[in-house]
């Protein structure tokens, strides 16, 4: 055994984590960038607009641009505000739209945290958002952001419940925790198949999770004018935006991986397995964003106690049945992992 | 322990909210999301309309009436242009007739599509509000290529219009009235059975017919209750009596059938633009009248008469005989009324205007009591708010 040194045993790995770390970050948020700019030209595309065209190349360079013009402009707090809380709450969202990617694996050996209780800390993640929500709401020192800051913490409160049975029933259809496994468990049946109810009460919970549209009553403009985010400018709103749209490329990422077979090709046959895994889980990902953007240019808002009653009765007592009947099918059959 | 009085929260509404449609401060006392209060207070576009028009000769006040409902200016225009020529007793020809119906028909489907799209943005959906933008966008230039003006038209003036259209107009407009109907269908498709939009409307703010009464509805609003009054059709003016067209009714006045009734009411409306289209006859658009309408520029060039006529109608303008009179429209958004009194000389003494808005905002505390915050807003939006109407 080697003299233990500092160097190989502590520095460098931990050299080696920031760099992955970066490694993962800064291309999230070059998608988020992306992401912002492609929901813009669906949309116009939908609305018979032409979306961003001036800025750059066909307007690439919008997100760019207004990214800059928000870095660059004053933030102001105001006067009734706790301004730690109010400055923290922010952070918080931004941290915990990136936190979650650890555990996502983009390739079978492409993962930075390859950890057993993946689906468990992604959970425990997204269950922490609602906080940035609700220090903001109470921070700002505004009715406006209070009344939406609460219906946010009721709203992600209860899909939390219902993704949370999503997720049991995938777990007992993969038969681990581990995402990397769950992909590998789909290896013949992409489990959006045999799991098709619960791919759509994931997807419209993820929807409700990052209060879209029709869920985004904390932030709706008709009623609350932003909700929470009301009294925020500049940099601070920015983290916000920037949190919510890499938590729903997260949420859209973990879609994938827990039903459309994550970076596995459609079908195991030639001109298929040539194309590398990462680009079968972003196109895949892609196309679950791309959902959530036509989702949002088609559907009106749901009032505040019909989405308590679609997620407490609707959702939590389907999602709840259908895990008893996928344990109980898969006890009766044994088609226990 | 002490008795401890819970104070409701008291939301500002307004002014500077998105959904306030316009300058509406609307303070809401809630109980949670429910709306225990709704008090509008309105105010905030005053400009002394009615007394303005009282230093104004009756030509220089028409465009005063552009600026009441903005969304559909040419048809306030229009209960002006009937209440002066009652008083003045003069037959208006037909082919401004027909011409005042077709911009009154472009003007409500201009004004629906605005209302109806902001009503479906207030309830969170906000693709049919570009798709209708883009057909108001074509309404406005037939608006403009007729009087100029994209919006203040003043078009509509006591004995007839202000001048002929140019030659392709109407072709155009029969284009457009031709494809239109396909553009209402792509609204319905999208909105009128989502069931989240039913959900979000369906039973919020109904009204009785006697409810609707008491409170002065009228227009679209009046209708949705069940109660089939249309001054087009109970009142005819202009041609209106020879045109073929329905009056679409609700059944509980909610915000949803608010919405269908308008839905129904532009669809009627392209069947009216395309009878005048059909029937558009040739001969003078205003009264030949040089003491009430003005010479035209060549005349003016030939005969001294019609040139001291421009004059004397540009400065003095013309006197109206004393006496006074209410001519009211069906304006989109309800019954607009002009009440003119005159003192025989060349400016109104009092013009008091009936705007449909201000009746229909007066309900809102009534509708929206008990129902939530976010039904406040569809209530707001389905009873088709504009401030320049209401408070003049």
């Amino acid at each position: 055994m080697a003299e233990p040194s500092v160097w190989s045993d502590y520095i460098l790995p931990l050299l080696l984590i920031i760099g992955y770390i970066a490694a993962i970050v800064v291309p999230i948020l070059l998608v988020v960038a992306v992401v912002v700019y492609g929901e813009r030209k669906i949309w116009a595309a939908m609305q018979f607009r032409k979306g961003p065209n001036v800025v750059g190349p066909f307007g690439l360079f919008q997100v760019v641009a207004d990214g800059l013009k928000l870095l660059m402009k004053e933030t102001i707090i105001p006067t009734g505000a706790n301004r730690v809380l109010f400055i923290i709450a922010p952070m918080i969202m931004f941290t915990l739209g990136i936190v979650g990617w650890a555990v996502i694996p983009f390739d079978a050996h492409l993962v930075l945290a390859d950890i057993n209780v993946g689906i468990l800390y992604l959970f425990a993640v997204s269950s922490l958002g609602v906080y940035g929500i609700i220090i903001a709401g109470w921070a700002s020192n505004s009715k406006y952001g209070f009344l939406g800051a609460l219906r946010s913490a009721a709203q992600m409160v209860s899909y939390e419940v219902s993704i949370g049975f999503v997720l049991v029933t995938v777990l007992l259809a993969a038969g681990s925790l581990n995402l990397r496994e769950i992909v590998e468990a789909q290896k013949g049946l992409w489990f959006f198949i045999p799991l098709a109810p619960m791919f759509i009460i994931y997807f419209i919970s993820a929807l409700a999770e990052t209060n879209r549209t029709p869920f985004d009553l904390p932030e709706a403009e008709g009623e609350l004018v932003a909700g929470y985010q009301v009294e925020y400018s500049a940099m601070a709103w920015l983290l916000f935006m920037l949190g919510e749209y890499a938590n729903i490329v997260l949420l859209s990422g973990l879609c994938v991986v827990l039903f459309l077979g994550g970076w596995l090709p459609p079908f195991h046959v030639e001109p298929f397995i040539w194309i590398p895994g990462v680009v079968w889980f972003i196109a895949k990902t892609a196309f679950i964003i791309f959902l959530f953007t036509w989702v949002r240019a088609t559907l009106p808002r749901y009032r505040y106690d019909q989405l308590m009653r679609l997620g407490w009765k609707v959702f939590l007592p389907a999602s709840l049945a259908w895990v008893v009947i996928t344990a109980g099918a898969m006890h009766l059959f044994g088609w226990m992992p | 322990m002490s008795e401890h009085r819970i104070k409701n929260l008291t939301i500002n509404f307004g002014p500077q909210h998105p959904a306030a449609h316009g300058v509406l401060r609307l303070v809401l006392e809630m109980d949670g999301e429910v709306v225990e209060r709704a008090d509008p207070h309105i105010g905030l576009l005053h400009r002394g309309t009615e007394k303005l028009i009282e230093h104004k000769t009756y030509l220089q006040a028409v465009p005063y009436f552009d600026r009441l409902d903005y969304v559909a200016p040419m048809n306030q225009e229009h209960a002006f242009a009937l209440a002066v020529e009652r008083l003045l007793e003069i037959e208006v020809p037909e082919r401004a007739q027909y011409i005042r119906v077709l911009y009154s028909e472009i003007g409500r489907i201009t004004n629906h599509l605005l209302n109806i799209t902001t009503m479906i943005l207030d309830v969170g959906a906000f693709t049919p509000f570009f798709w209708a933008f883009e057909e108001r966008e074509i309404l406005m230039e037939f608006y403009e290529r007729a009087s100029g003006a994209r919006m203040h038209a003043a078009y509509f003036r006591p004995g007839g219009v202000a001048s002929d259209l140019p030659p392709d107009l109407l072709g155009d407009i029969a284009t457009w009235n031709k494809r239109f109907p396909k553009i209402i269908d792509d609204i319905e498709s999208l909105i009128t059975d989502n069931r989240i939009f039913k959900q979000r409307t369906v039973d919020i703010g109904p009204t009785t017919p006697a409810e609707a009464f008491d409170w002065g509805f009228t227009g679209p609003m009046l209708r949705a209750s069940g109660v089939a009054w249309d001054l087009r059709r109970n009142q005819p003016y202009e041609v209106y009596n020879d045109l073929e067209f329905s009056v679409p009714v609700g059944t509980n006045g909610d915000c949803y059938e608010r919405y269908l009734v308008r839905m129904a009411e532009m669809r009627e409306s392209v069947k009216i633009i395309d009878q005048c289209l059909a029937s558009m006859p040739e001969g003078p658009i205003k009264v030949i009248d040089n003491k009430i309408s003005p010479p035209s520029r060549s005349q003016m060039k030939n005969s001294m008469e019609a040139l001291i006529h421009h004059f004397k109608l540009y400065t003095e303008g013309y006197h109206v005989p004393a006496g006074e009179t209410y001519a009211a429209v069906e304006a989109p958004k309800g019954e607009f009324g002009v009440y003119l009194i005159s003192d025989g000389s060349n400016k109104p003494y009092r013009c008091k205007i009936r705007a449909p808005g201000f009746a229909h905002l007066q309900a809102l505390d009534y509708v929206s009591r008990g129902h939530m915050l976010a039904d406040a807003v569809a209530n707001l939006a389905s009873m088709d708010i504009v401030f320049g109407e209401i408070d003049r």
